[in-house]
C-alpha cells in the first residue's frame, strides 16, 4: 500500500472512531436516562444538533491535519529518505540524502551519508589499484608479445589437455608450411587459441616426455626440460624442446604441480642436406687417411728390418712417398671442401625407439600398402638418429622387399646392444642372395615417389652406424640389422643455480589451465563455455539433393564467450558444376572466382579439422549440415559434431516474433550487418548474434548444451526439414 | 711354431699388400695374394689357407662378403679370418664379428702386434 493511500486509511479510520467513541457515549448516556430526563434533555439537544455535528467535523479535521503532519514526518520522509538510500546503494553511490524531518532522521541521514562517504573513497581506491593492476598486466602482456614475437623459435603453450593457450607468429608460419590444406586455413586448422596441439603431435609422444619431466621435477633436476625429435604426419622433421608449466602449489612448501606445457618447435628439415656434405668431409678425412696411415706405418716398420735387400728398401721407400702425398692431396681437399661447409652441421637427434619404429611403420604402410608388425621393441629405448633420412632407408629397403621378393609382412624389432641398439626389418620368403640384397644400399633411394641421391649406405653412414643382412634358417626368415647408436640418458646436472620455480615471471593467469575437468562431457556443459565453430556456406542453389554444390565456405570461431578475430577460415569452392546466373546476383560469386579453386574433397578435411572439438553452429543449420552430409561418402569424414542453429535458437527465445530470418535477428539484437550473403560475413553475423543468445536462453532456463538442443527441437521450426 | 701354414692376403691395394707379403714370408708362412674379393673366395677354395688377412673394402665382393660366404661354407669354416678395415669403428667390428670373423685389427696398426695376432689365431689351432 503506498504511503498515501495509508494516510486515507488511517484519516478513515479516525474519524469513524471519533464517530464511534461519540455516538457510544451519547447511547450510553442516553440508556442510563430516566424517561422523564430523556424528554427533558431532547428539546435542549434538538435544536444544537447541527452545532454538536460541526464540532464533530472540526474535531475530525483537526485529527487529519495531526495525522498528516505526523505521516509526513514519521512515514513519508524515511520512505523518501529510503528511496534515495537505495538510488544511493544501487545506482548512484555520489548521490548524498538531504537532511529533513525531525532531529533524530536529521542525525540518522548524517550517519549514513558519512558511511556513504566512506564507501566510496574505498571504491575509488579499489578502481586506482585495479587500474594500475591491469596497466602492469598489459605491459607486461606487450613485454612477453613482443618478447615471443622476436623469438626465432616456434613457441606453443598447452595445458595438459594438450589445448594451446598461447602461440607466436613464428609457430604460427611454422605450422603453415605443415598444413597439408589448401591456402584456406593455412594451418589455422593446426594452430589456434584452445586448439588441441594433438592434431600435430603424438600424443603418447607428448605423454612420454610429460612423464620424463615430472620424474625430473621429482629427482629436483636443475632444468627439468627435455629434447626429442618428431615427425610431423605431412613428414617435417621437428626439433622440440618441452619445459614444464607449473601450477601453485597446494599448501606451504609443497611441489608444485605441473599444470601445463611449452614447447620450442624448430623446424631441422631443410638444414639436412648441408649437414650430409660436412659429415662427408669428416669422414673422409678421418676414415680416408686409416688406409694410407696403415700403409705408411707398415712399409716403415719394415725399412727396420736389417735383412732387408736394396730392391725391396727402395720400394718400401716408394710406398712411403706416394701414400704421405695421397694424404695431403686429400688433406688440401677436404679443407677447402670444408670451408664452405664449416657452418653446417649434421646434428643426430634423441628419438624415442618406439616413436621410431611407429613412425617408419606409419610409413611403409601408407606409401607401400605394405602390412607390418611389431615383434619385439623395447619401449624404454632411445635413439640417436636423423629420423628423417633413417625413415626414407627403411621404407626404401622394405619397398624393394615388397617390389623384388613380394614379401607380405614385415617385423620390426628394437633391442639393445651395448651402447648401441640393433634395429631388424624381419621377413619371411624365398632366399635370396646376400649379394642382390646388400647391393640395394649402394644404389640411390628411388621409390614410391621419393627420389633422394643419398643411398641406404649414406644414410646408415650419418647414423655412424652398420648394417647388415642375416638368415635365420630354422624360421625361414631373413632380417636386415641396422645398428644404431643409442641415446645416452639426457645428462641431469644438479646445479646449485637450481632455478626454483618462483623465479619464473608469470605473465598470464591463464583461464584455459581449469578446462580440462569441465571440456569432456558436452551435454553438461555451459554454453558459455563451449568451443564453437560458427560457419556459413554459399551454394549454387538451394537443392542439395539434386546436385546443387557448396561454392563457399566461411567459419569463425568462438572460445571462452569470445569470437575470435583473425581465427578465421574462407574458401572459395569448385563445385564441378555449372554456376546458375541467378545465384550470382545472391552471394556476388561469378564462376571466373571458381577457377583453380579446389574442390570440397580438397576443402572438407581442412573445414573438419578447423572445427574438431568444437560445437558447430550455423543460421538454419539444416541447410548446411545437408551439404557436408551428402559428401560423407566422397570425403570419408563425417561431421557428427554437435549442432546448434541459430534460427531455432531464435524461436525459442522469441517465440512471438514472425521472421527469424539472420537479417531480422540481427537487427533485433542491435548486430551490425557487413558483407551480407559473403559465407564469411554471414558466419560473423551469426557467431555475434549466437553470443547474444546465450545470456537471454540462460533467462529461459536453457544453460547447458543439453537443453539447448533439446529445447531446439520442441520449437516449430524444427519440423522443417531439407 | 709350424712352418708350413698357409696364408691369404686379401687385399686391392699394392701399397700394403707389398709390407704384409714381405713380413708373412719372414715369419716363415707360406703367402698368397688376392686382389678382390672374388679372387679372395677363390684362392681360399682352391688354395685351402688357414688363415685369411682379408680387407673390408675391395672391388667386386667386400670383405664383410668373403667373410659370410666363407663361414657358411662348412668345407671352409675352419679357416681363420683376420679382417683389416679402415673403419676404425665398433659397429664395424660388431658386423665382422658377427658374420664369423676370428679377430678384427684397425688400420694403421703395429706390424708387430699383426703378427703376434696371426701367430696367436694359428697356434690356437694347432
Amino acid at each position: 500500500m503506498s504511503p498515501k493511500n495509508r494516510l486515507l486509511v488511517s484519516v478513515a479510520l479516525v474519524c469513524a472512531w471519533l464517530l464511534i467513541v461519540v455516538g457510544v457515549c451519547g447511547w450510553v448516556v442516553w440508556v442510563d436516562l430516566s424517561p422523564d430526563e430523556r424528554e427533558a434533555l431532547v428539546p435542549i439537544i434538538s435544536p444544537r444538533g447541527a452545532l454538536l455535528g460541526a464540532m464533530l467535523v472540526m474535531a475530525m479535521a483537526v485529527s487529519a491535519i495531526v495525522l498528516r503532519d505526523l505521516h509526513r514526518r514519521y512515514v513519508a520522509v524515511p520512505a523518501r529518505l529510503a528511496e534515495d538510500g537505495r538510488t544511493l546503494l544501487k545506482a548512484e553511490p555520489t548521490r548524498r540524502l538531504t537532511a529533513d524531518g525531525n532531529a533524530e532522521t536529521c542525525a540518522f541521514v548524517d550517519i549514513i551519508n558519512t558511511l556513504a562517504d566512506q564507501r566510496q573513497s574505498l571504491q575509488d581506491d579499489v578502481e586506482i589499484r585495479v587500474a594500475d593492476a591491469r596497466r602492469s598486466v598489459e605491459e607486461e602482456k606487450n613485454r612477453l608479445g613482443a618478447l615471443m614475437s622476436e623469438l626465432t623459435q616456434s613457441v606453443v603453450v598447452c595445458n595438459l589437455d594438450g589445448r594451446i593457450l598461447l602461440y607466436n607468429n613464428r609457430a604460427r608460419l611454422q605450422f603453415r608450411a605443415m598444413s597439408d590444406a589448401p591456402g584456406a586455413a593455412g594451418g589455422g586448422e593446426l594452430i589456434g587459441l584452445g586448439r588441441s596441439i594433438y592434431a600435430v603431435m603424438d600424443r603418447h609422444l607428448i605423454a612420454h616426455a610429460l612423464e620424463n619431466i615430472q620424474h625430473r621435477l621429482r629427482k629436483s633436476v636443475a632444468q627439468p626440460v627435455t629434447n626429442f625429435v618428431t615427425t610431423t604426419r605431412a613428414g617435417q622433421l621437428l626439433r622440440v624442446q618441452m619445459a614444464p608449466v607449473l601450477g601453485v602449489a597446494p599448501a606451504e612448501g609443497a611441489a608444485r604441480p605441473v599444470s601445463g606445457f611449452i614447447l620450442m618447435l624448430d623446424n631441422i628439415t631443410r638444414t639436412i642436406e648441408n649437414e650430409a656434405r660436412r659429415d662427408e668431409i669428416l669422414h673422409t678425412l678421418t676414415e680416408g687417411n686409416r688406409a694410407s696411415l696403415a700403409n705408411v706405418r707398415a712399409a716403415a716398420e719394415m725399412l727396420d728390418f736389417p735383412d732387408l735387400d736394396d730392391e725391396l728398401r727402395t720400394r718400401f721407400r716408394g710406398v712411403i712417398r706416394d701414400e704421405v702425398k695421397a694424404m695431403s692431396d686429400r688433406l688440401d681437399h677436404s679443407a677447402s671442401a670444408f670451408a664452405d661447409s664449416l657452418k653446417a652441421r649434421w646434428q643426430l637427434e634423441d628419438m624415442l625407439g618406439a616413436d621410431l619404429v611407429a613412425a617408419a611403420q606409419r610409413r611403409i604402410e601408407s606409401r607401400l600398402s605394405l602390412r607390418t608388425k611389431i615383434e619385439d621393441v623395447d619401449e624404454a629405448l632411445w635413439v640417436k638418429v636423423d629420423s628423417f633420412s633413417l625413415l626414407q632407408a627403411v621404407t626404401y629397403l622394405a619397398s624393394r622387399l615388397s617390389d623384388e621378393f613380394e614379401i607380405r609382412e614385415l617385423r620390426f624389432r628394437l633391442a639393445p646392444a651395448g651402447r648401441l641398439v640393433h634395429l631388424d626389418l624381419i621377413w619371411s620368403g624365398q632366399a635370396m642372395s646376400t649379394e642382390t640384397v646388400m647391393n640395394w644400399e649402394l644404389e640411390p633411394m628411388r621409390f614410391a615417389g621419393e627420389n633422394s641421391p643419398l643411398t641406404v649406405r649414406d644414410v646408415i653412414e650419418r647414423h655412424d652406424g652398420e648394417m647388415w643382412l642375416e638368415r635365420e634358417k630354422v624360421k625361414h626368415r631373413a632380417f636386415f640389422r641396422l645398428v644404431l647408436p643409442s641415446a645416452a640418458p639426457q645428462e641431469e646436472v644438479t646445479s646449485e643455480v637450481y632455478l626454483k620455480g618462483d623465479s619464473r615471471p608469470e605473465y598470464y593467469d591463464f583461464d584455459l589451465f581449469s578446462w580440462s575437468e569441465s571440456s569432456h562431457e558436452h551435454d553438461d556443459q555451459l554454453l558459455s563455455e563451449l568451443a564453437y565453430t560458427v560457419f556459413d556456406t554459399e551454394t549454387t542453389g538451394l537443392n542439395p539433393s539434386q546436385g546443387d554444390e557448396i561454392i563457399q565456405i566461411g567459419a569463425t570461431r568462438i572460445l571462452n564467450g569470445k569470437l575470435l578475430q583473425g581465427d578465421g577460415f574462407e574458401q572459395l569452392v569448385d563445385p564441378k558444376r555449372s554456376l546458375p546466373p541467378e545465384s550470382t546476383k545472391i552471394h556476388g560469386i561469378t564462376p571466373e572466382m571458381l577457377v583453380g579453386q579446389p574442390d570440397i574433397v580438397k576443402v572438407l578435411p581442412a573445414l573438419h579439422a578447423f572445427a574438431s572439438d568444437t560445437v558447430l553452429v550455423a543460421h538454419n543449420a539444416a541447410f548446411d549440415m545437408r551439404f557436408l552430409q551428402l559428401k560423407e561418402e566422397v570425403t570419408g569424414l563425417k561431421f557428427d559434431h554437435p549442432v546448434l542453429d541459430t534460427l531455432l535458437l531464435s524461436a525459442i527465445i522469441h517465440p512471438n516474433q514472425d521472421s527469424h530470418r539472420l537479417e531480422a535477428i540481427a537487427e533485433r539484437f542491435g548486430v551490425t550487418v557487413i558483407g551480407r550473403h559473403t559465407a564469411m560475413g554471414d558466419a560473423i553475423v551469426t557467431a555475434e548474434v549466437f553470443l547474444k543468445m546465450i545470456p537471454l536462453l540462460a533467462e529461459k532456463g536453457v544453460r547447458t548444451l543439453g537443453e539447448a538442443r533439446e529445447a531446439a527441437q520442441k520449437t516449430y521450426y524444427a519440423r522443417l526439414k531439407y | 711354431m709350424t712352418q708350413s701354414k698357409k696364408i691369404l692376403i686379401a687385399d686391392d691395394e699394392p701399397n700394403i699388400v707389398i709390407s704384409l707379403e714381405f713380413l708373412m714370408k719372414r715369419e716363415g708362412f707360406q703367402v698368397s695374394v688376392a686382389g678382390d674379393g672374388e679372387e679372395a673366395i677363390a684362392k681360399i677354395r682352391s688354395e685351402s689357407p688357414d688363415l685369411v688377412l682379408l680387407d673390408v673394402m675391395m672391388p667386386k665382393k667386400s670383405g664383410f662378403d668373403v667373410c659370410q660366404e666363407v663361414k657358411g661354407d662348412p668345407a671352409l669354416s675352419a679357416t681363420r679370418i683376420l679382417m683389416l678395415t679402415a673403419k676404425g669403428r665398433d659397429t664395424e667390428m660388431a658386423k665382422g664379428l658377427a658374420l664369423g670373423a676370428d679377430a678384427y685389427m684397425t688400420k694403421p696398426f703395429s706390424t708387430k702386434d699383426l703378427v703376434d695376432q696371426v701367430k696367436q689365431l694359428l697356434g690356437s689351432d694347432a
